[in-house]
């Protein structure tokens, strides 16, 4: 035993500096204090390098690398700093791919690190060799492969550079085993960044300020269009005053949620397919949109050239290409927009919209969010609505994808920017429990829950290891109506209700058809409370409306992970909705 | 693009040079490309060789489309990280090339007619055989192709081209690395303090 412990503290104590060394130190140097890191032979002195830094970083072993990629996009959403992941090559690095295009497509800074065969055997089709930069040429912001371990001190720079400034998003490096192991003599840590071909938009002219102040002033029916941006630059404090001071309501993109406090009298809540019928009707009728870090996603805009058709649009955004991609702007405004409401909130005025005031207030009260109140079955919308009221606000919320996501974002107060992790761009279910585990990993004592659906659940349920093995107190609500909602959904009002391998139970239960009764199963399947107690974890059924409450003040209270299995109805839909390609004429309310 | 597009945008498909300056390093060509193709944009050549500065190429590309297409294309060019500079050059005053090599069908009683096509369009004859004989031409797209037009009676047996290669008239470069954006130069925010 101490032999053992006398060779761990030697290859502690390694020194000269490897190539993995210089990686780990790097890191260190940019304020990671936590990794997600799985390891396997292209990966390992990577490895062996993250137990010399033991002080400086926790590492934390997922038990998939997708569950590792989601949990630094948790991470990074969170907090706003860049979340780091680690895989070996071939295989551990493919189950990054899709945590790449998620985070790309949902800006979100991440630092990809990837082991690979050695320099000497690129091309070769070597063991577990994958071209991992070719594969992720058209999901990643930036991408390298290092060749000379000397680069690897400016490379690690540049990638934390290019993830965290102008449009986040994720970088990727893979590093060759041999290029890990080389030995660097006297490493510079503090390289000069070789980017010549990466810039950041300057902050606002006067000029495009005044053009915006005029459309402000000439306007009668003005609204923001709210997007991720605000929440990537941390402007919601920004977006905040410029609202308040000028009384302009704000509707907001599912990746915007919490930019402005769900209940401010100014939200009009989310917008889109399924956004309020109030906020849809507002865009639609507005004079003016100003629209702050968005990118007129199909989910937002349905039909393209009916969207906002009736006013003049202000795009503020700091991607150049985001402008005039899918809409044309009348005011382009290629900066930050945190830049842009700093610049604007001090010269801005109010003026008299009294008329459109009233005009939102009346649509409000025609078409408010609603569901229906029944005592006989547990409505997932009732359950987050609960959940809300337990916590006011003060929690990491992270979801699948599907039903359970929308409800969330429906009937969720929001309180906080960066409260509120989902899958948006991508849409990738199994998102929801590892993205709480990153979440939970930046803030251990904060309440973060995981809304999800049986089926995402499903998808990266070996994570409850990482929640028990690591000592991640996240808590899961599980609403689960045994089928893969969304597309039941869709299955019901586009497809007469015909059952295309959306039921998750046993092929030969009834429901597999479409022949179910439409009562709850006696027995769910999984059994998610067998689950967890194979991995450690409390977990609780309720199937009764009145327990709900109950189980969900245990499930705040427990201090460590909890599952909450709460059984639903899928005959349950997401509504209002705007079928895809449809306009505010199409809203289905009912 | 989107249906917006048709509606409100220039509707004239017009041909467009586009020159970029690349760091000259593995894959940029690969990452230009792959950006092209995912993103659906048809273009009608494209040319890569080393410039004066030896780590910087330059990408030559000839697409057609109208104002909105071509905004885009050059954006999504511009966001690419290796991609330094890019000039719509065919919106300056400047000079076009492209380079082919042509095998023609050229038996004894044919040979003097080709020459003097050859000589008209100032091109050289670069290789002969008994049967054929390989003429090397440059100019302009349009003079290139009414050369193979003309030639086409004879019979071509094989035509290699390089693409569209441009410059802009003038004593300076207008682009080069150190060419200043047309934007201000940026305030690096957020940058790690190493």
């Amino acid at each position: 035993m101490p032999i053992t412990e006398e060779r761990a503290a030697a290859a502690v104590a390694q020194k000269p500096f490897t190539g993995a060394d210089v990686v780990v130190e790097m890191l260190a140097r940019h304020g990671v204090d936590v990794v997600f890191a799985y390891p396997g032979g292209a990966s390992m002195p990577l490895h062996q390098a993250l137990t010399r830094r033991r002080d400086r970083i926790r590492t934390i072993l997922p038990r998939h690398e997708q569950g590792g990629i989601f949990a630094a996009e948790g991470y990074a959403r969170v907090t706003g700093k860049p979340g780091v992941v680690m895989a070996t090559s071939g295989p551990g690095a493919l189950n990054l791919v899709t945590g790449l295009a998620d985070a790309k497509l949902d800006s979100l800074p991440i630092v990809a690190i990837t082991g690979q065969v050695p320099t000497g055997v690129i091309g070769t089709d070597a063991f577990q060799e994958t071209p991992m930069v070719e594969v992720c040429r058209a999901i990643t912001k930036h991408h390298y492969l290092v060749q000379n371990a000397r680069d690897l001190a400016r490379v690690v720079k540049e990638a934390f550079h290019i993830a965290s400034t102008g449009r986040p998003g994720p970088v990727l490096i893979d590093i060759p085993k041999d290029v890990q192991n080389t030995i660097v003599r006297d490493p510079d840590f503090d390289p000069a960044l070789d980017l010549p071909g990466y810039r950041l938009p300057p902050p606002p002219t006067a000029e495009v300020i005044n053009e915006v102040l005029a459309a402000i002033k000439a306007s009668e029916r003005p609204i923001i269009y709210c997007g991720g941006g605000v929440v990537a630059s941390n402007a919601a404090h920004e977006l905040r005053e410029f609202a308040a001071k000028t009384g302009i309501p704000v509707a907001m993109t599912l990746q915007g949620l919490g930019s402005l406090p769900s209940e401010h009298y100014l939200s009009l809540g989310m917008l889109g397919m399924h956004g309020t019928v109030y906020s849809n009707y507002a865009v639609n009728d507005a004079d003016l949109l100003l629209a702050l870090g968005v990118r007129f996603d199909d989910r937002v805009t349905g039909k393209l050239s009916e969207f906002a058709k009736h006013g003049r649009i202000v795009h503020v955004d700091i991607d150049a290409s985001e402008i005039n991609k899918n809409k044309s702007a009348h005011i382009a405004v290629h900066t930050d927009v945190k830049s842009f409401l700093t610049a604007i909130t001090p010269r801005v005025e109010s003026a008299d919209w009294r008329a459109w005031h009233q005009k939102l207030d009346a649509w409000r009260a025609a078409d408010p969010m609603t569901y229906d109140h029944r005592d006989d079955a547990i409505l997932p919308q009732y359950v987050i609505e609960q959940f809300s009221k337990l916590t006011n606000g003060e929690f990491l919320m992270t979801t699948g994808v599907g039903q359970h996501q929308m409800w969330a974002a429906q009937w969720t107060n929001f309180v906080h920017p960066r409260s509120w992790v989902t899958s948006g761009g991508l849409g990738s279910m199994g998102f929801g429990l590892p993205a709480a585990m990153g979440a939970q990993a930046a803030f251990p004592n904060a309440l973060v829950v995981d809304i999800d659906g049986d089926g995402s659940f499903v998808m990266n349920i070996q994570e409850l290891a990482t929640l028990h093995c690591e000592n991640l107190p996240v808590k899961v609500i599980v609403l689960n109506n045994q089928h893969l909602g969304m597309v039941v959904q869709w299955e019901d009002r586009f497809h007469a209700g015909n059952r295309a391998h959306t039921y998750l139970g046993p092929v030969d239960h009834p429901e597999a058809v479409g022949q179910g009764g439409g009562e709850l199963p006696e027995v769910s399947y999984p059994d998610f409370v067998a689950i967890a107690r194979g991995f450690g974890i409390a977990a609780r059924q309720v199937r009764r409306k009145e327990d709900v409450v109950d189980a969900l003040r245990e499930l705040i209270a427990y201090p460590g992970p909890f599952i909450l299995d709460v059984m639903v109805p899928y005959q349950e839909h997401v509504l209002p909705m705007i079928p895809a390609g449809g306009t505010v004429r199409d809203i289905i309310k009912s | 693009m989107s249906e917006e597009t048709r509606s409100r945008a220039t509707m004239m498909r017009q041909r467009h040079v586009l020159s970029a300056l690349v760091t000259n390093q593995p894959g940029v060509l690969a990452h230009v490309s792959g950006m092209f193709a995912s993103r659906g944009f048809n273009i009608d050549s494209l040319a890569v060789g080393e410039t004066e500065t030896p780590n910087l190429s330059r990408i030559t590309v000839v697409a057609q489309g109208d104002d909105r297409h071509l905004e885009q294309l050059r954006k999504q060019l511009e966001k690419i990280v290796t991609v330094v500079k890019v000039l719509d050059i065919s919106r300056e005053d400047y000079v076009e090339r492209d380079l082919m090599l042509i095998k023609i069908d050229a038996p004894a009683s044919s040979r003097a007619e080709i020459q003097s096509l050859v000589q008209i369009f100032r091109g050289r004859v670069v290789d002969v055989g008994p049967d054929q004989i390989m003429i090397e031409i440059s100019g302009q797209e349009k003079k290139i192709e009414a050369f193979i037009e003309l030639v086409r009676p004879y019979g071509i047996s094989e035509l290699a081209r390089t693409g569209r290669i441009a410059l802009v008239r003038g004593g300076r470069a207008p682009v080069d690395a150190s060419t200043p954006d047309e934007e201000e130069t940026a305030v690096v925010t957020g940058h790690s303090s190493l």
